[in-house]
């Protein structure tokens, strides 16, 4: 109970913190609406307006160039964990572009797959896939080299040894590269609907609500896009919790 | 020790060379271990004990001679091995049970026949713990146990153990030990065991291999003589107290002193 309390009373702090400065005018009601408006413009644009939609069109595309990302990155990462003098010819070249700002790619993206969904979900997936690989990557690298070699006595195949060791070993390593990687795949998600050809999805409304002065739902979408980041992430922690259950014992 | 006839020996090493960087830790080493017997190996640390057993499970590739299991290599026989960190070569994502069926479906057994073997392990272990739990809910010596059990599920036609009982207390390695001795003797299984502990060697086997410093030779092959079941009385056995005393010898001469 007061593990909620505690944060409950830092968020309510912080609205009232909020709704201070706007009492005391310290800016322009149009840039700084009050918390009960930016509520009620949002709690309308969720009824009446697209912000369902937006909501849901942000999502499909969050997970959807996860699941391409997961599906390229975790046995991708796993053989080059198994293989680890072509992982470490290969490292650079991984560590080089994870650490190249995504959005960076849009340009070159745009060129590959043309103004549309394929974009987007491809500069996603690309920049989750090198998060997720990497740690597999390591995860199984640093797979305990007793179970491996217990694997082998027992006769399971050097395929077996990946599925039934190397992959569990690096289980743990592996949820948390996802945990990024989901992370990630919204960020880029909500900037590419921002800025290559959208109709839709949170980014664009945001800023579309800024355009048009609609300062309250720009607020709101604010949060609507830090509450999903946020219960991207509490998932995966508790997919952590719940699952890696032998996780440090 | 008798000769071992080439019919009798479950496993023979002839010539074995290995070199760690150009060091050499076997050069010319050979060894018959007969069908049924249970062969303790005792030496200095890093005399080349691992590395003789994991050379033997194809574990770790020899440099040269050959290692023959009545004839056939090691991919063509079924071994079960005992590490010493039972922490670590336990799969804790699978429930105790799961961990000893892993190697009969492997194997391809049916899964009647799996559950056989292990209600038969079961009972000759005297398992009283919850064989669902996770390894890690479980004390040390239980799973170590499941370790053996899960070496000895697929029948193996040699064992290896590499310091079984190194990281128990001691009245969980003396109960082990016990239940251990019976199964072995039992099941008639071939065994090569390692052990720091001079008084188990000699408990737990039908001979004792002491090895020298690197390049490692063998200092004395003793047979011990002692009647199975061996118990608590075996220790303070004048038998057992004149071989214990002769392997002390060896080991101060060859070893120690060297
Ligand atoms: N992978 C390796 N690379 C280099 N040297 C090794 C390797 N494995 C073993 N050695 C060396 O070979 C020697 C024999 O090692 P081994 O582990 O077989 O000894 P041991 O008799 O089992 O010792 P202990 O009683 O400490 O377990 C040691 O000197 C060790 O340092
Ligand atoms: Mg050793």
């Amino acid at each position: 109970m007061k593990a909620l309390l505690v944060p409950a009373g830092g968020a309510a702090g912080f609205i009232a913190l909020w709704w201070l400065a706007v009492l005391l005018r310290l800016a322009d009601p149009v840039l700084l609406p009050s918390p009960l408006e930016t509520f009620n413009d949002t709690a309308k644009s969720f009824t009446q307006g697209p912000l369902l939609h937006d909501l849901w069109r942000t999502v499909t595309r969050t997970v959807l160039s996860f699941l391409v990302a997961c599906a390229i990155g975790v046995p991708l990462g796993l053989l080059l964990g198994a293989k680890e003098n072509v992982y470490r010819a290969v490292e650079f070249v991984v560590d080089f572009f994870r650490s190249t700002p995504a959005s960076a790619l849009f340009p070159l993206f745009l060129i590959l797959f043309g103004v549309g969904e394929g974009t987007k979900i491809a500069v996603a997936a690309f920049g989750a896939a090198l998060v997720i690989l990497f740690n597999a990557a390591y995860g199984v690298m640093n797979a305990r080299r007793t179970r491996l070699l217990a694997a082998r006595v027992m006769g399971a195949s050097p395929l077996r040894v990946v599925f039934d060791v190397m992959l569990w070993e690096a289980m743990p390593q592996i949820l948390v590269g996802m945990r990024s990687g989901v992370s990630l795949a919204l960020v880029i998600v909500v900037v590419a609907e921002m800025f290559i050809g959208s109709t839709d999805g949170l980014g664009q409304r945001v800023i579309v609500a800024q355009s048009l002065f609609e300062s309250g739902l720009m607020y709101g979408v604010i949060f609507v896009a830090g509450a999903l980041g946020y219960l991207l992430n509490l998932t995966f922690l508790l997919l952590e919790k719940r699952f890696i259950h032998w996780a440090g014992k | 020790m008798s000769a071992i006839s080439p019919r009798e020996a479950a496993l023979s090493v002839r010539g074995l060379r290995k070199a760690f960087g150009g060091v050499p830790v076997y050069d010319g080493f050979s060894l018959d271990v007969k069908r049924g017997d249970i062969l303790a190996i005792f030496g200095p640390n890093g005399c080349g004990k691992s590395t003789l057993i994991n050379m033997a499970a194809g574990l770790l590739p020899a440099d040269g001679g050959e290692i023959l299991f009545d004839g056939r290599i090691v991919d063509e026989v079924r071994i079960g091995y005992v590490f010493q960190n039972y922490r670590e070569a336990l799969f804790p994502w699978r429930r105790a049970a799961e961990n000893i069926r892993y190697p009969l479906r492997r194997m391809g057994l049916k899964r009647a026949e799996i559950e056989r073997r292990l209600e038969a392990l079961a009972a000759d272990f005297r398992v009283r713990f919850d064989l669902n739990a996770y390894p890690y809910s479980l004390s040390g010596g239980q799973q170590q146990l499941v370790s053996i059990m899960r070496a000895l599920a697929v029948e193996p036609e040699v064992l290896f153990l590499d310091e079984p009982f190194s990281a128990l207390d001691y009245e969980t390695t003396l109960s082990l030990r016990t239940l251990l001795q019976q199964v072995l003797k039992a099941r008639k299984t071939t065994t090569i065991l390692v052990s720091h502990d001079l008084e188990e060697s000699i408990v737990l086997a039908d001979r004792i291999l002491m090895l020298t410093r690197r390049p490692t030779l063998v200092a004395d092959d003793i047979a011990v003589d002692l009647a199975w079941p061996r118990e608590a009385a075996t220790l303070s056995a004048p038998d057992f107290i004149a071989i214990k005393a002769r392997c002390l010898d060896v080991f101060t001469r060859a070893v120690a002193g060297a």
